[in-house]
């Protein structure tokens, strides 16, 4: 039990999961396809009250349409059991590093779903839309004002996307001073996969920048790779170490100095909300996560939203169409831009995303925004405190809004950092991310946000000292856990060497029968 | 123990020479650092190599390498075996695990390899690595 | 403060244990100069007003979904059941993240193998993923597939296929050097003709991709363009409408090598262009090459079956820059509002939808055909959508019809400068017959 300031016995205990109790395992929920019976359905449609024209040639229609037949009531049970199937932010603490795991706000979501917003077509002129265009409009002024930029584009899809468009800007930037011969591009070791993956699909050569023993970017080692080859510096701030680079100064104008932009990976944006922007930290384009800062729900893996900001002499470039405002409260899209990038969706971006994070914004303000940032990094800081008896910090200073641990000293017991995440799962936490960032053996980062309240951090310190606590003593508890799950370990490299992506397929229909397709499911 | 009848690359690679012929694979270290080998992918047979060059993937469950050709020559043989079933790279990266047999164009490049002893103290340099 | 339960008691005890004085203290990294700036943002507001505030942005709207609706082009309004809402809005599949711990994610994992099967089953193909942005990135990463596969660099694209996606096509290629070519779309004799790509064909061309229907509506027939594609050995990539595969021969039976689609139609609300989910289907072949996320069957030490994320080495979180893509976070919520809404839906459903389309679209083409000065010119078959030449410009008829409440079609000038005059009609299951007699009776007026 944990001890409240004021003296009564906070509510919260850590409750250790029992050991399984051997009874028979609990049955998997069908597939679709398994459930499927034919003739059942679960939606009608009105006929159409129209004369009947006949329907195209036959060699022009599909024979047969192999789809499952569920009920309504089917359907909704199979979706609902399989939602009881997940652990969600709703349902517990959720420390991701890099992700922002936050509550998000009911509000938000009955928002993008007013009608108003819902049933618009992109195609619509903007006499019909000012409302969506003065939503985008404020929203793209609130990210510039929050991170120090000039413009705004709303369009990426995702923070990988908002990379693209960033990269390919930076690219036009170059291209239009003639300077071609700029085809490199450095990442820190630390950083995340997508910032390699992105430089090479725009062609770039991706090039390592190493770290060093306080976590900063080694800038000896980045004074040396830079020249008049290199395009960009990609940095995620604060680093995906959580820390804030003690020289970031010197650094992104080392950069300026050899004729390249930094670009900025806006991924642990939650750090810097009134504390610092990255404009003028010397960041030149940088992109934003809604789903991370601005509390787009994460939806199972999206949808997201990747704005991104650029300094002034960058925005020509902006992929079109651009929002602007023509006149009191009159909005439109511009899409004679000679010097944009293009397109990189169509359509335009998420509008409901933005509706969300424009949402958020309001709800916070400016002091708002600024408490999320300093309790996003108090309650990492606390955790790193409280864990640092059990676990290796990797680094030694504070950190920002996320904390980096290795489990060198569990794995030298005989437990490694996989074994502490799967045992994490008994005792009703969702692990944090593990593995990454590359540079830290065993790694173990912890992001645990600003809407968690204090017992939910001490119960999970408990919870992790519990677990320090078995490795050392009794590590098998460990090696099998998660025990009490709907499945437990799977083997996935099975699963990788033969791969089953897909339920088994429906026989083609014999043609000469006349019969109807079978709904039934034959294995392969 | 690693097998002092073949040299080294520092990609963790191996080369045999044995009656003119080169057989190549990956080191045991390689496939433990790897993890369970799910899917292996081998150039032609017919194609020329250049040593030092990529010349396919190991992918494993959390991970994916590219090969690098320890020899210049012309592949003569790719080891089904292994294509169907990769964890032979894991069960006997120095035996069935073989990846390919390359007509060397210059049987004295192995000498640019490292010797056992060598790729021992390379690998031990090295430390542990994720 | 709402979302931040942390109060001042707790805030000092947290300190007291970090031995910091204040949270300022944690900040001292940042460079002075640029610490704490004032943001120039309007103060927090209560949800209770925040809501005034955005419902009054909505209401300054007027959505298509309330009016008679005959505007297409890639976007569709279509009806959406009820149960897919109710479902989608749980917190557990809401708030969940990517599904890197299968065992507590068998919701998200499960549904998403669903999805990529019902995506194989739907589109005629062998292997799909778990999604795309949305369509238009899907055909762009499809089109990086195939020169990725075939080591070409020339790709050929049917004037059918929707303008925008070519936009985005040629932003992703943009630094590659890849030659896109477009076959021509004329009008000649009051009839919409959109050459054969297949004459651009060439030993260097990597894929060739059409869009079916066309985006001017035309349904077409691929035998040819197939075995065109064999000759050189380019790939066949088809962009498809989903809903109309309903009906439709669906691309894998016309033998495309990779088929991508915008699901909005299928349970998804319009939302003014997104989020919304591409659907990308392979042949078992070129698995391997297939970006984005893919879940694969797989079994604990029980026995019992579960699901997992399978073929990660090929993505980016492993492969960094010699990844397949750099996708990370893509639409799975969306994924699964269109796994929903083809589970209530069912063969028979999505038949009736794709028909009443069909005979919708049918029977206001006919109508508008016998009006004096209206011509329709996209020839037959076509499916849902269709292009229009009436007596005065797009922009002014569309002005009529809002005056009526009606949302009419688009003007084609914006993407087709020879079809200035033309406006692009659409219908669908939302339609109705008196809608359809209303839309005649304006635009037949003098």
């Amino acid at each position: 039990m944990t001890e409240s300031p004021n003296g009564r016995a906070a509510q919260h205990t850590v409750t250790i999961r029992p050991e399984p109790s051997g009874g028979p395992p609990r049955p998997s929920e069908p597939l679709l396809s398994e459930l499927s019976v034919a003739g059942r359905c679960g939606q009608r449609l009105p006929m159409p009250d129209v004369p009947v024209t006949p329907l195209p040639s036959g060699s022009l229609l599909r024979p047969a349409l192999p789809l499952p037949e569920l009920s309504e009531p089917e359907v909704v049970r199979h979706f609902t059991r399989l939602s009881q199937l997940n652990y969600a932010v709703d349902t517990g603490f959720y420390p991701l590093g890099s992700c922002t795991m936050k509550h998000n706000p009911k509000i938000d979501d009955e928002m993008a779903g007013l009608p108003g917003f819902a049933g618009l077509h992109p195609y619509q002129p903007a006499e019909m839309v000012q409302g969506a265009l003065r939503l985008m409009w404020e929203l793209e002024r609130a990210l510039a004002e929050i991170t120090g930029f000039s413009a705004v584009t709303l369009q990426p899809a995702a923070g990988a996307h908002g990379e693209l468009a960033g990269m390919l800007m930076i690219r036009a930037h170059h291209l239009a001073r003639g300077e071609t011969a700029r085809r490199r591009v450095l990442v820190p070791d630390s950083a995340h996969g997508t910032n390699p993956a992105t430089a090479a699909m725009c062609g770039y050569e991706a090039v390592t920048v190493p770290s060093d023993a306080r976590g900063n970017v080694d800038l000896a080692a980045l004074e040396r790779l830079l020249g008049p080859d290199v395009a960009a510096l990609m940095i995620t701030v604060p680093s995906t170490l959580g820390l804030f680079d003690e020289r970031m100064l010197d650094m992104t104008a080392a950069v300026h100095a050899a004729g390249a932009l930094v670009y900025g990976d806006g991924a642990n944006l939650n750090a810097l909300l009134g504390i610092a922007r990255p404009a003028d930290l010397g960041l030149d384009v940088l992109h934003i996560n809604l789903h991370k800062t601005f509390a787009q729900p994460h939806g199972g893996g999206g949808p997201g939203a990747g704005p991104v900001a650029v300094r002034a002499d960058l925005e020509p470039y902006l992929p079109v169409p651009v929002v602007r405002r023509v006149g009191e409260g009159v909005y439109d899209l511009a899409y004679d831009r000679p010097q944009s990038i293009g397109q990189v969706r169509a359509f335009g971006g998420h509008f409901g995303v933005l509706v969300r994070a424009y949402t958020y914004i309001r709800l916070l303000g400016a002091d708002g925004l600024r408490r999320v940032s300093e309790a996003a990094v108090l309650h990492a800081n606390y955790l790193r405190a409280a864990l640092r008896e059990w676990y290796d910090v990797a680094y030694d200073r504070p950190c920002m809004h996320e904390v980096l641990l290795s489990g060198r000293r569990q794995k030298a017991a005989g437990a490694r950092t996989l074994d502490v995440a799967k045992r994490l799962i008994d005792y009703g936490f969702h692990p944090p991310t593990i593995y990454f960032p590359l540079v830290v053996d065993e790694a173990l980062m912890i992001e645990p946000t600003e809407t968690e309240a204090k017992p939910t951090l001490d119960a999970f310190v408990a919870a992790m000292a519990a677990i320090a606590r078995e490795a050392a003593s009794t590590p098998d508890v460990l090696h099998a856990a998660p025990h009490d799950t709907p499945v437990g370990r799977l083997d996935e490299a099975t699963a990788a060497r033969h791969p089953v992506l897909r339920w088994p397929q429906t026989p083609a229909p014999r043609a000469e029968s006349g019969e109807p397709p079978s709904a039934t499911r034959a294995s392969r | 123990m690693t097998p002092d009848d073949r040299r080294y690359s520092s990609e963790h690679e191996w080369a045999k020479l044995d009656g003119g012929e080169v057989t190549v694979g990956i080191t045991d270290f390689a496939q433990e650092q790897l993890g369970d080998v799910v899917y292996v992918e081998l150039p032609s047979v017919g194609d020329q190599l250049k040593q030092g060059r990529v010349m396919g993937v190991v992918e494993s469950v959390k991970a994916a390498s590219d090969l690098y050709s320890p020899v210049s020559g012309e592949v003569i043989a790719i080891n089904d075996a292994v294509v169907s079933e990769p964890q032979k790279l894991n069960d006997a990266p120095y035996a069935d695990g073989w990846l390919i047999r390359v007509r060397p164009d210059n049987p004295g490049e192995l000498d640019n390899l490292m010797t056992a002893a060598q790729y021992d103290l390379h690998v031990s340099d090295r430390g542990p690595e994720e | 403060m709402p979302f931040v339960p942390t109060t001042d008691a707790e805030r000092a005890a947290m300190l007291e244990r970090i031995g910091a004085r204040s949270t300022d203290e944690l900040f001292e990294v940042i460079p002075s100069p640029v610490r704490f700036p004032r943001l120039a943002l309007p103060p927090g507001e209560p949800e209770l007003t925040v809501a005034r505030r955005v419902q009054a942005l909505a209401a300054a709207n007027r959505p298509a979904a309330q009016m008679a609706c005959f505007l297409g082009a890639g976007t569709y309004h279509h009806y959406v059941p009820a149960a897919v809402r109710a479902l989608v809005s749980r917190g557990e599949f809401l708030t969940s993240y990517t599904p890197y711990q299968p065992e507590i994610s068998q919701g998200t994992l499960q549904t998403t193998f669903e999805f990529q099967s019902l995506v194989c089953d739907l589109l005629g193909m062998d292997v799909a993923n778990a999604g795309m942005y949305d369509g238009s990135t899907a055909l762009a990463e499809a089109v990086l597939m195939a020169e990725r596969i075939t080591h070409r660099t020339r790709v050929v694209l049917a004037g059918g296929v929707h303008p925008e996606y070519r936009n985005v096509v040629a932003t992703y290629v943009a630094e590659r050097g890849t030659e896109l070519v477009a076959s021509e779309v004329t009008v000649a004799d009051a009839m919409l003709c959109e050459a054969d790509p297949a004459a651009l064909l060439d030993e260097q061309t990597a894929c060739c991709v059409v869009q079916q229907p066309s985006f001017f509506g035309r349904i077409g027939d691929w035998a040819a363009l197939r075995a065109a594609c064999n000759r050189v050995g380019a790939l066949l990539i088809i962009v498809c409408n989903p809903l109309a595969l309903g009906l439709l021969k669906p691309p894998g039976e016309w033998g495309a090598d990779i088929a991508v689609a915008e699901a909005q139609p299928l349970g998804i609300a319009m939302e003014y262009g997104g989020p919304w989910v591409g659907m990308m289907a392979t042949r078992e072949k070129y698995l391997r090459q297939l970006p984005g996320r893919i879940v694969g069957e797989a079994h604990d030490a029980a026995g019992r079956r579960g699901y997992v994320l399978t073929l990660q080495a090929r993505e980016q979180h492993i492969r960094r820059e010699k990844a397949t893509s750099n996708i990370c976070t893509s639409e799975a919520l969306l994924a699964l509002h269109t796994t929903i809404y083809l589970s209530l839906l069912g063969p028979a459903g999505l038949r009736q939808a794709a028909e009443s389309c069909y005979q919708y679209a049918h029977y206001a083409a006919a109508e508008i055909a016998r009006l004096p000065g209206f011509q329709v010119l996209t020839p037959e078959p076509f499916f849902h959508e269709f292009v229009v030449r009436g007596p005065r410009p797009p922009d002014a008829m569309n002005r009529r019809l809002l005056a009526a409440d009606i949302l009419g079609g688009l003007p084609l000038g914006r993407f087709f400068p020879a079809l200035a005059d033309c406006t692009l009609y659409c219908c669908t299951e939302m339609n109705t017959r008196a809608e359809i007699d209303e839309l005649i009776r304006v635009l037949s007026e003098p």
